[in-house]
């Protein structure tokens, strides 16, 4: 591309040509965070310190200390997250090819399925029905699945039962068939993971984890307004922080979207 | 015969809250031999280690043999009351206030004549049982009460100076989630409280005994994270006002020491939910309890920790855990301090291991939540300062008195 086309490109974002989706939940200390058994390190809770706000403490500015586990709010997953991607190269968020950053997404609709069944499973069959309408999914995209479960209270959001949580999400065979099959860049979802709620007992356990990470692909979580992107089409932006070997980041997920204009 | 209280109305905003006094504070460093008695609820008095002779006040030497071995020793409670008078219009601004007022002089069984404050039902050359109490200075004074039981005693408006009943008072249990904190709540609420406001941290998690906490009528659900600073001051925003007895049940139990430990954030989350919870619970609500320490039936009255005894002495098996309780403990010190000049007690309830999940490989005795409860209320109502639950709790300090370093020994082997 010249840089008329990308200047182009920035014209149609100012005017409204190219929609920009913030995909993003506010990152706040009271959102839900993944929850382990107890005798397991635990993932930090958001914490926001302040550190002056126009007073004593700082007269003429207003400031806060974070702290944060990498894997809250709206998340980027890394494959060093996972044992199956511990030894890729360039497998954490400070390594990864920025290029990787920028990458068209294929949106699945199962929103009617999650809200009959919160332990909706995405199935290879799922995804051949859609690409019956929407054409194949083409390498290096990403795979957004839509439950709309970002428009429910925490603790339906949640969803925690003396068994676990009851969330929807991917089974086996269907994401190692994206990873393999499809070489999709990423998978993301609404709900606390990019897996299921009751992932832990799928074979593998956590799949998407282990077939996405295993093939040096990534994950994005917590997403919101995914109701608002079309099937194809849309651009995402997601750049997580540059934190040192870090396994994830929470971070600002941006969709291009063609617009009205 | 006294009156039953009654319920506060709610307050007039167009009058001026009362800000606290003080009553007279100066002590002689031997006379914190009482305010040690007070503060366990024991009554102690000086025995000269020679003769034998009980004194009163506390003095340097004794008044009967001139020995200057004068010992504090638990003492018989029982006098009678030698005369009373009524004071109509004190000098001291803090007794003026509360005008008129009772003071006595008791005659001990044991010896010595001692002045006193008065229940309303003690009456002149009638047997009196002796307590000493802190005042709301926080200084032991010693307080005359009737020889048996009489109708409405704990409403007397002379005793409830000396005490934080929970009657007719706000609560805030911060946290409903642990066995202990829905214990408190059922037990506050028994003993008169008029409303209990219970924390629950990450209101999304489920968590057991929640939908009979949530039956309890006077008991209010709210959102406080102790950890998160904000959590703590929007609670405090909207509730800070209204809080006389906060009881501080943060239950952040884990095993391990240091070098069988790996990394720190099991240390940080211990650090985090002890010790920076209790510096935002006192930071949000510690001003306007001050502020309100005389704010009429309902004034702010107490604060109470749950600290485990380990506190006192480190626990190796619990090690970490151990050291958080510690800087509690030091904290509630200062805590104690900051809130004395509004007259609200810190009470500190030591405990040995409850009877809890993250006690479950430690062989018992281990304390009963319930017991846990009980031991607040009644510290509450006996206006106590440290109070030590359960079997080992009470070990630990005996033994801690007799030899700190055979303690320190014997818990680390």
């Amino acid at each position: 591309m010249d840089s008329n086309g990308l200047m182009q490109f920035a014209g149609a974002v100012a005017s409204g040509a190219v929609r920009v989706v913030d995909l993003t939940f506010t990152l706040s200390p009271d959102f839900p965070v993944i929850v382990l058994p107890p005798e397991f390190g635990q993932a930090a809770p958001v914490r926001i310190q302040q550190i002056s706000r126009y007073d004593a403490s700082g007269p003429a500015w207003y400031w806060n200390n974070l702290t944060f586990g990498e894997h809250t709010g709206t998340h980027f997953d890394a494959p060093i997250h996972w044992f199956t991607g511990k030894d890729l190269p360039n497998n954490a968020v400070d390594t990864l090819p920025v290029r990787d950053m920028i990458a068209p997404a294929c949106v699945i609709d199962c929103s009617a399925q999650a809200a009959k069944d919160a332990d909706f499973l995405l199935t290879i069959p799922v995804i051949e029905a859609w690409e019956k309408s929407n054409g194949r999914i083409p390498e290096r995209h990403w795979v957004l699945l839509r439950t709309d479960w970002s428009k429910k209270g925490w603790r339906d959001y949640a969803n925690l039962k003396d068994d676990g949580a009851h969330t929807p999400g991917p089974d086996a065979a269907v994401m190692r068939w994206l990873v393999e099959e499809r070489g999709v860049i990423g998978f993301g979802t609404e709900t606390i993971g990019t897996d299921a709620g009751q992932a832990g007992h799928l074979d593998p356990p956590y799949p998407a984890h282990h077939f996405l990470h295993g093939g040096g692909r990534y994950g994005l979580q917590c997403l919101c307004n995914l109701d608002q992107l079309p099937p194809t089409g849309a651009v995402i932006v997601a750049a997580p922080l540059k934190i040192q070997n870090g396994s994830g980041s929470p971070l600002r997920v941006l969709a291009l979207v063609p617009g009205q204009g | 015969m006294i009156e039953p209280i009654i319920k506060p109305r709610r307050k007039n905003p167009l009058l001026r809250t009362r800000l606290p006094t003080s009553p007279p504070r100066a002590r002689s460093r031997a006379s914190h031999g009482f305010t040690r008695a007070a503060a366990e609820g024991r009554f102690m008095l000086q025995r000269c280690d020679a003769c034998g002779t009980f004194c009163y006040p506390a003095r340097d030497a004794c008044p009967t043999c001139l020995s200057a071995d004068l010992s504090f020793a638990d003492a018989p409670r029982r006098g009678m009351l030698l005369s009373e008078t009524t004071l109509h219009i004190p000098a001291d601004v803090h007794f003026r206030e509360r005008a008129p007022w009772r003071v006595g002089l008791v005659a001990m069984e044991c010896g010595p004549t001692l002045v006193t404050h008065l229940h309303a039902d003690c009456e002149e050359g009638r047997p009196v049982v002796m307590s000493f109490q802190l005042d709301k200075s926080g200084q032991a004074v010693a307080f005359a009460h009737p020889e048996r039981e009489t109708p409405n005693m704990a409403d007397d408006r002379q005793w409830r100076e000396m005490t934080a009943d929970p009657k007719f008072r706000r609560v805030l249990v911060t946290n409903g989630r642990s066995i202990v904190g829905q214990e408190a709540v059922a037990a506050l609420k028994a003993a008169g409280a008029s409303i209990v406001f219970v924390g629950v941290a990450e209101p999304w998690k489920p968590f057991r005994g929640e939908d009979a906490l949530r039956a309890i009528e006077g008991v209010q659900i709210v959102p406080l994270d102790i950890g998160d600073e904000k959590s703590v001051a929007d609670l405090a925003a909207d509730i800070g006002g209204k809080v006389d007895i906060l009881v501080n049940t943060t239950e952040h139990v884990r095993a391990g020491g240091l070098l069988d430990r790996q990394g720190t954030s099991v240390v940080r989350d211990e650090i985090d939910q002890s010790y920076l919870g209790f510096v935002h619970l006192a930071q949000a609500f510690g001003p306007a309890m001050r502020m309100r320490g005389s704010d009429g039936v309902n004034s702010a009255a107490a604060w109470v920790n749950i600290l485990s005894v380990y506190a006192l002495a480190n626990w190796p098996m619990f090690g970490a855990y151990s050291a958080s309780q510690a800087a509690c403990l030091s904290l509630s010190h200062c805590l104690r301090a900051e809130l004395r000049p509004g007259g609200v007690k810190v009470v500190n309830v030591f405990t040995g291991p409850l009877d809890i999940e993250w006690f479950q490989t430690v062989p018992p005795p281990k304390v009963a939540p319930r017991a846990v409860a009980s031991a607040i209320v009644s510290a509450l109502k006996r206006g106590l300062e440290d109070v030590f639950v359960g079997d080992v709790a009470e070990d630990i300090r005996q033994r801690l008195a007799a030899n700190p370093k055979a303690v320190e020994r014997e818990l680390g082997a």
